[in-house]
Parts: C-alpha cells; sequence; structure tokens
C-alpha cells in the first residue's frame, strides 16, 4: 500500500537525461538497422531502377505465392495449436501456469538446426512417423514425407509456437474474470461467452502472435531446406543461396525489401491500433 | 456435464500439444546416445555412450561451440546494459519522441532475419567491413537490443521512482541511488533479458549465416558441414540442462521471494 | 537585534512549472528546534516550498537558506535535511534497520556505531525488534515509524515532513499527532510538517504558515491565526467562522464602525484600512452570545432560525439574516433559553469592539464550514 509514491512517468529535471539514456541503443539501431535498410532500398534500384522489381515480380512470382502460402498455412496451425494451449493456462492453470509457461518455452533453447534435424530424423524415410502412418494406410509405402509441403509446413508450425502462445496467454491473462463471471448471466452457454466476450478480448494477443508467426516463417529457409526439397523452395532460399554473388545483389535486394514491406505495413497498421505501449 | 467434458479436453489437448512441443527434443536427447552407421545421425542404429565420452572430438565443432559462447557473453554484456538503460529511459521519464522510440525498438523483432541478415551485409560491403566476429557482434547485439528493452520495460512498469527520491533525500549520490536502489529492484527482469539475449545469441542462426563471413557459430558450423554427429547431439542436451537448471533456480529464487516478503 | 537562529530562510522564493504559477514570493523563517506547519488546502503550492527545501524542485527565482548557506545548485543528496515522504518510500528489497541504516551508510559511518543508533532510532519510534523484518510485512503505521526513523537516524538539521498522516485513518492519525509532537520534543529536530487539514496543524505546531494558490497568507502562532487571522481566506479556512461583509465607515480608539451589508451597524475590533473600504467582520460561533429577544443595546444580529443541530454539550444553531446570509452559533445548555425550533426568530450579540475585522471582502458571506473539501471546492470556484 504505502510504496506507491511515484508510478508511471517523471519529468526529467534536464531535458536531455532521457535521451542521453537512450542514445547508445538508438545510435545502434540507427547504424545497424535504419541505414541498411535505406541501403537495401537503395540497392534494389541499382542497375536496372525500378524495373528491378517487376523481374523480381515476373521471376519469381511461384516462389512468392508459395512462401507466403506455406507462412499463412504455419501460422493458421500454430492458432490451431496454439490457442486452446495459451487459453487452458491462462484460464484453467492458476497453479501451475509458471511450470506451464515454461515448458512451453524450454524446447526452444536449443539450436534452432538440432531441432530441425531432429523433424528429419522423425520424418525421413525409415522415421518413426512414416512408420505410423504407413501403417495406418495414409501413407503409400514408396513416398516419403520429406520433400513434401505438410513437412515444411509442419516444421514451421513447430519452430514459431511459442511466438504465438505467449502473446494470447498475455491478452487472455488480462481479461478481468468479472467480465467472464457475466457471461454464464447473459450468454447462458460457454462457447457464446468464449465467442462473444473471450476471444474478442484476446484479438491484440492473438493478433501479435499471427504477426509473430507469419513473419519470421516468410523468412525461413531452414526449414524448407532440411524437410522439403525442390518443390518447396521458399523466398528465403534464393536469398541465401544467392547472397554471395554481387551480380545478383540487386535482385537479392528487392526481393528483401518486398518482404520486408508486405510485412512493415501490417505491423504499422497493427501498431496504429492498439499503441506502441501494448507491444512487449 | 458438457461442462467437465469439455475442459478435460481442453486439458487433454493441452498436454498433448505440450508433448508434441517435447518430442522433437526427446528425439535430440535419445539421438545422442546412437552410434550413427554413416556420417549423418539420422537413423537409430544402436546405443553408446561415445558421444558422451568424447564431445570434443570434432575440433571444429568444438571451436565453433567455443566462438558460439563467447559471442554470447560479449552480445549479452553489450545488449543487457544499453538495452536495459534505454528500457528505463522510456519507462521513467516523459518526453517527446518516446513514441518514435517505443516504435524503433520493436521494429527489428517484425523482421524477417532474412532481411536483416542481408541487409547487414549490404552495408558491410560497402564500408568494405571484413566480415567476421565482430559483424557477428554487430548484428548480435542488433537484434537483442529489441529483446532486452522490451523485456525489461515490461518488468519495470510499476517501479516507485520515489525511492530514487527517497535515497536522494538520504543522501545517495546518483551513482550509489543506482547500485543500492534502483539495480537491485530492477535486477530479475535485467536478468531474465539477459539470459534470454544469451540463448538468442547462441541459437541465432539467419543473420549470422549472412554476416559471419569465415567464422563460424556452433549453428553455423553444423550447416555449412552438413555434419550431423552425435556429438552436436549432446551439445545441445548440455545447453537444454543448462536450460533448465536455470529455470528452476529462477522459478525456486522468485518463490523465496515472495515468501519473504508476507507477513 | 538579537540573531534568531533560523535553521531554514526563503527569500522571495518563486516556482513556476511552465505557465503556471505554483508559489508566487514566498519569505520565511523557521527556527531552530521548532514545530513549523505549511497548512493550506490542495494545489496552495505547501509541498512544492517542501521540494525546494528538499531539493528535489530548484526554485525559479529567490533563495532557499539552511543553516544560512545559500543552497542553490546544491543537489539533495547533499543537503542536512531529511524527507519523511507521503506514501513512506521503504526500500522493499532491504529489511527494516537497513532502511533506516541507509543513509548512515551514505554518509560512511562506522558499523558499530550504525548499529548502536539504528537499533536506539528504532527504540525511540517503538520498533526495536523489527529490524529484520521487510516492509511488506509492517502495516500502515509501523511503515510511518520506520520513515521517521530512517530520516531521523541522520540527526538533520531539519526533518521535512509531506501530509504523513494523510493515509492513516482517523484513530490512527490522532494517536500519531500525539506521537510525532512528543516525538519532536524528545528529539529537539526541527519539524516542518506540510497539511490540509487545519486541525492537526492547530494541535501539533508551535507556528503556522497559511498558505493559498501559491501564496503565503499569514505566519504565525495557532493561537494568533485563529483569533486574528490575516486575510479573508485564512479566517474561512481556519476552524468556522461567520464573515460579514460591510464598509467601515469610523475608527475609534482600538474599535471601528462598520455598516453591515446585511444591514445594521455594528463595531468591532481596530483595523488598518482606510475609511470607505471594503471590510469583513469575523466571528467566531462562540463568540456569539445567544439571546431570547432583541438586544437591549441595540448591537447585535437578528434572523430566522433555519436548522437546530444538537451536537452533545452544545447545539449548533444556524439562522438567515434579513437578506438571506446565513449564521452559525453555539448554544449551551446553560445559556437558558427556551427550545429553539426552525421558524422561531433568534437574536445574537457580543461584546461591541471585540469581533476580529479584516480588510477585504469574503467570497461567500455567512458561516464557513471547517470541512477544508468545502473550502476547496469553494476555492476552486475562484478558478
Amino acid at each position: 500500500m504505502a510504496t506507491e509514491g511515484k508510478v508511471g512517468e517523471v519529468t526529467p529535471r534536464r531535458r536531455s537525461t532521457p535521451w542521453l539514456l537512450a542514445a547508445p541503443a538508438l545510435i545502434w539501431l540507427v547504424v545497424f538497422f535504419v541505414i541498411p535498410m535505406v541501403l537495401l532500398g537503395r540497392e534494389s534500384l541499382r542497375s536496372g531502377g525500378i524495373g528491378n522489381y517487376g523481374d523480381v515480380f515476373t521471376g519469381y512470382t511461384a516462389v512468392f505465392r508459395r512462401t507466403f502460402w506455406y507462412a499463412l498455412l504455419a501460422t493458421v496451425l500454430c492458432v490451431l495449436l496454439g490457442y486452446p494451449l495459451a487459453y487452458y493456462i491462462a484460464m484453467r492453470a492458476r497453479r501451475a501456469r509458471n511450470v506451464l509457461l515454461a515448458l512451453v518455452v524450454l524446447p526452444f533453447f536449443t539450436t534452432y538446426l538440432i531441432r530441425t534435424i531432429s523433424w528429419v530424423i522423425l520424418l525421413s524415410e525409415n522415421g518413426p512417423v512414416p512408420k505410423v502412418l504407413r501403417s495406418l494406410d495414409l501413407l503409400g509405402q514408396s513416398s516419403s514425407i520429406i520433400g513434401t509441403t505438410p513437412a515444411v509446413v509442419g516444421a514451421l508450425a513447430y519452430n514459431f509456437l511459442p511466438f504465438m502462445v505467449l502473446p494470447i496467454y498475455v491478452s487472455l491473462e488480462k481479461i478481468d474474470p468479472k467480465l467472464l463471471e457475466a457471461g454464464p448471466d447473459l450468454y447462458a452457454s460457454g462457447w457464446r461467452t468464449f465467442r462473444k466476450v473471450t476471444l474478442p478480448l484476446s484479438l491484440p494477443g492473438l493478433f501479435a502472435g499471427s504477426l509473430l508467426t507469419f513473419i519470421p516463417a516468410a523468412g525461413d529457409f531452414v526449414n524448407s531446406t532440411f524437410v522439403g526439397g525442390t518443390s518447396t523452395t521458399m523466398i528465403g532460399n534464393v536469398v541465401a543461396e544467392n547472397f554471395d554473388s554481387p551480380g545478383l545483389r540487386p535482385e537479392m535486394s528487392a526481393i528483401s525489401f518486398v518482404l520486408m514491406a508486405v510485412i512493415l505495413v501490417g505491423v504499422l497498421v497493427y501498431a496504429r491500433l492498439l499503441g506502441t505501449e501494448e507491444l512487449g | 456435464m458438457k461442462q467437465r467434458l469439455s475442459r478435460l479436453a481442453l486439458g487433454g489437448y493441452s498436454i498433448l500439444v505440450i508433448v508434441y512441443l517435447f518430442v522433437p527434443i526427446a528425439v535430440m536427447v535419445v539421438f545422442s546416445f546412437n552410434k550413427p552407421r554413416g556420417r549423418r545421425n539420422y537413423e537409430w542404429n544402436r546405443f553408446s555412450l561415445d558421444a558422451w565420452k568424447d564431445p570434443f572430438k570434432y575440433e571444429n565443432l568444438r571451436a565453433a561451440f567455443v566462438k558460439s559462447l563467447e559471442v554470447g557473453l560479449i552480445v549479452t554484456l553489450v545488449a543487457g546494459v544499453i538495452g536495459t538503460v534505454m528500457a528505463v529511459s522510456l519507462v521513467k521519464y516523459r518526453f517527446r519522441g518516446k513514441g518514435f522510440l517505443n516504435t524503433l525498438i520493436v521494429m527489428p523483432l517484425t523482421m524477417p532475419e532474412v532481411v536483416l541478415g542481408f541487409s547487414l551485409l549490404n552495408l558491410f560491403v560497402l564500408v568494405d567491413q571484413q566480415r567476421g566476429v565482430l559483424t557477428i557482434v554487430i548484428a548480435h547485439v542488433m537484434f537483442c537490443i529489441s529483446y532486452v528493452a522490451t523485456t525489461v520495460k515490461a518488468r519495470i512498469r510499476g517501479f516507485n521512482w520515489q525511492l530514487e527520491e527517497a535515497a536522494a533525500d538520504l543522501g545517495a549520490t546518483p551513482w550509489q541511488t543506482f547500485r543500492r536502489v534502483t539495480f537491485p529492484i530492477i535486477a530479475p527482469g535485467v536478468f531474465a533479458a539477459a539470459l534470454l539475449t544469451f540463448a538468442l545469441s547462441l541459437d541465432d542462426f539467419t543473420i549470422t549465416y549472412f554476416v559471419s563471413g569465415r567464422d563460424r557459430t556452433f549453428p553455423l558450423e553444423v550447416w555449412t558441414e552438413k555434419q550431423f554427429p552425435p556429438q552436436i547431439n549432446v551439445f545441445g542436451t548440455l545447453i537444454l540442462l543448462a536450460a533448465v537448471v536455470l529455470s528452476v533456480a529462477g522459478m525456486l529464487n522468485s518463490r523465496r521471494r515472495t515468501a519473504r516478503s508476507k507477513p | 537585534m538579537t540573531a534568531v537562529d533560523e535553521v531554514i530562510r526563503l527569500e522571495g522564493v518563486r516556482k513556476e512549472f511552465g505557465s503556471f504559477v505554483a508559489v508566487h514570493h514566498a519569505d520565511l523563517g523557521i527556527q531552530r528546534g521548532e514545530f513549523f506547519s505549511l497548512l493550506g488546502p490542495s494545489g496552495c503550492g505547501k509541498t512544492t516550498l517542501l521540494r525546494m527545501i528538499a531539493g528535489f524542485e530548484k526554485p525559479s527565482d529567490g533563495r532557499v537558506l539552511l543553516d544560512g548557506a545559500d543552497q542553490a545548485d546544491v543537489p539533495p543528496y547533499k543537503r542536512h535535511v531529511n524527507t519523511v515522504f507521503q506514501q513512506y518510500a521503504l526500500f522493499p528489497h532491504m529489511s527494516v534497520f537497513e532502511n533506516v541504516a541507509f543513509g548512515l551508510r551514505s554518509t560512511r559511518v562506522a558499523s558499530a556505531d550504525i548499529k548502536r543508533r539504528v537499533d536506539e532510532m528504532l527504540e525511540i519510534v517503538h520498533l526495536g525488534g523489527y529490524s529484520k523484518r521487510r516492509p511488506a510485512q509492517l502495516s500502515g503505521g509501523q511503515q510511518q515509524r520506520v520513515a521517521l526513523a530512517r530520516a531521523l537516524v541522520n540527526l538533520p538539521s531539519a526533518l521535512l515532513l509531506d501530509e504523513p498522516l494523510a493515509a492513516l485513518d482517523l484513530k490512527l492519525r490522532q494517536a500519531m499527532q500525539i506521537e510525532l509532537k512528543r516525538l519532536q520534543r524528545e528529539v529537539g529536530i526541527t519539524f516542518v510538517f506540510v497539511t490540509h487539514d487545519q486541525e492537526e496543524a492547530l494541535t501539533m505546531s508551535d507556528r503556522v504558515a497559511v498558505m493559498s494558490n501559491g501564496r503565503i497568507e499569514q505566519i504565525a502562532t495557532p493561537g494568533e491565526v485563529y483569533q486574528r487571522p490575516a486575510t479573508v481566506f485564512v479566517a474561512g479556512f481556519i476552524g468556522s467562522a461567520n464573515l460579514l461583509p460591510g464598509t467601515l465607515v469610523e475608527r475609534r480608539a482600538g474599535t471601528c464602525v462598520v455598516d453591515l451589508q446585511s444591514g445594521g451597524r455594528v463595531t468591532g475590533a481596530d483595523v488598518d484600512a482606510p475609511l470607505g473600504s471594503d471590510v469583513t467582520i469575523m466571528l467566531r460561533p462562540e463568540q456569539l452570545t445567544p439571546l431570547g429577544h432583541a438586544p437591549t443595546s441595540g448591537h447585535g444580529l437578528e434572523g430566522v432560525i433555519t436548522d437546530v443541530i444538537f451536537q452533545g454539550a452544545a447545539t449548533r444553531v444556524l439562522f438567515d439574516l434579513a437578506d438571506g446570509t446565513e449564521i452559525a452559533v453555539s448554544v449551551e445548555a446553560s445559556d437558558g433559553l427556551d427550545p429553539l425550533r426552525p421558524g422561531d426568530p433568534m437574536w445574537v450579540s457580543w461584546e461591541p469592539g471585540t469581533a476580529h475585522v479584516l480588510s477585504g471582502r469574503p467570497t461567500h458571506a455567512g458561516s464557513t464550514t471547517t470541512d477544508t473539501d468545502a473550502v476547496q471546492a469553494s476555492l476552486d470556484g475562484l478558478g
């Protein structure tokens, strides 16, 4: 009770103080984030001008389309897997909450590559998953999972699941329990309460989680390299394979820029809708 | 009755998802005890403790792992300090341009690593900067600042700044105030951010891929050599164990703190 | 001229926040060993003054002197004053002992001395044995005593208290008022006490500075401030009073004659104002003698009773004058009047020439209340 004093913001005694504190981080980000972005844009226009973008669109349409499609599928899959889990932890598991959250996050303290290799093991020719699917007659004897779309999408969804679960959890946890008690009063059924009260209130978290899943998924190339094949090339693969050749740099820059632009628009819309203080 | 069923279903589903999360991890641990037939540790052959007995068999992997640790420590220190200081500024003070700064620190989190990595590479090429440990550290600090700032911001919301006034009133200089009052109170948040940063740096592949040049961190070495001996599973398991130990320690510590402050 | 030992002195102190003037021009001197209160409604500038003494705010103009030394450019951590904050600001991560020892550690006092002084101070505030507890484990009253101990243990030149009792409930507050007074006497340190509660200030202080809207209205002993308020604001803020506006028509040795706006002519104590100027007669309810009939001397007020409030030993009677001005009078059983009812006529009188007269007009003629919130509301109406 008594330690409330000055919670919230303080007016600085010297106007420069907050900026001095923020300066190192600010400079670092400007030099190593903002400027590279600008340079990227510039590079994308080199030796070809805006035409580079035209080339990129015509040359890589299929790859772009596939990339965004995979990312979308992975995001949806993450929602289906992650939302119920987040709901359970936020609403039903009061005491075990911290442990469960730790369990969600813990697997991702191992190296990304090793996790992906584990998926290769699981999905490879003689791995357990094909064995099970074959015994259930869901998979042909000669077909393999590696190299297929479901493999890549599945692996993508796996890798970004915590990024979906955590924001949704945060949103749900903030909901005033009294609003939910009112539900049965007014809506009579649990499902309707969910639809009318819980779901809308968890939308910020759902939106954040979706962005945090879709964006890295769209740029990923590791999963498609390990568990994918020639027909599952994503745009990330293109950039990763060609980044060394100076001649292709403008083209790669244009690709990166398109990817970034699409995402930037989405993020700015989100920031506008919900205010920057909410993020994090 | 229907409610109970749906609750059970939800609980069951959640457990399944968590199990699903751990399956690849289990595979990783299990396969560290494998003796593979060929170069690739993809199929189970037979049980063996060889990898555990000689984890440093492959010099290149060992060197890369050590390099990852070194980079991780430097990055944690640098990003930890400048990110925390930025976070304090954003939470404590009311000033113009806060909205801009808040947006800026979030932006790197919303970019795909491909774009971040490639654009940094572009910059380094343009200024003719040799790619190596330095550029790796620069890149890691760049995206870790965002994680540190957002984590610490969330943790220090609700800090009572009048405590700093009280400290000054009692004769503490600004530095003493920070050292004896402010930092001890925000320390848990900073520590959590540091841990996160270390893990992210250790784990990072994509950005490192673009900016590393000849130097290899552990994930990069694995990718480049396309070598997957059980030793890498051993390293992975060790990292996991460290994370488990730290999480448990963290949980016990916070439980001890809450117990101490109860009347 | 004898040198008065002033521990704190403010000369022409002014504080602006942008275009808002929190303190216009403050001159005051606080003597060593004094219990001095800064009293006024919320927003009057009292806390700002306190913070300028502590060093948390810099004056826009004027000087702050501690022990005769100008404190310009002296940061709070170098000043020999300590503050007790309204919400205590105890360090949550430290034990009671460490909290109290904080200031001593800052000045590098020897460990053995620290232990002795802290233990002593904890005894003085009746918290011996609580050394190892954490602030979160203490009650509000206990936390406040830790805050006190933490400040006092450093033996500052003055202790600054920012509405320290505001967060406590009534019974505890009254007990703490007595405690604080006792403590101040025992330790002998100058106390500068900020409060909006005028009863509190009058009970505890040696002298009071009454403030309003960034200005010091009066600095005097509680008795002075009560019996001879310097301005209309002070008259209305302290205790209850009946304020009657009028015009000064005559001045004689020690008394004056005033034509009341509500009608009639009365005499009061002399006031230093030009003839024909606006003045206000102040009559405390207990100053008025209730009569059962029109006053024989013709000097008094008459009206119709509107409300009779039984308050135990006395009864508060509210009656309206002919022009609607409400007057409050305290009637005791020993006055021997017939039972009073609303609608009955009422007469009161007082010793001619004894009513306190002030320059200027009140914002609201008639009886005031002691409820500072209502006063605040009426002040807010001023804008």
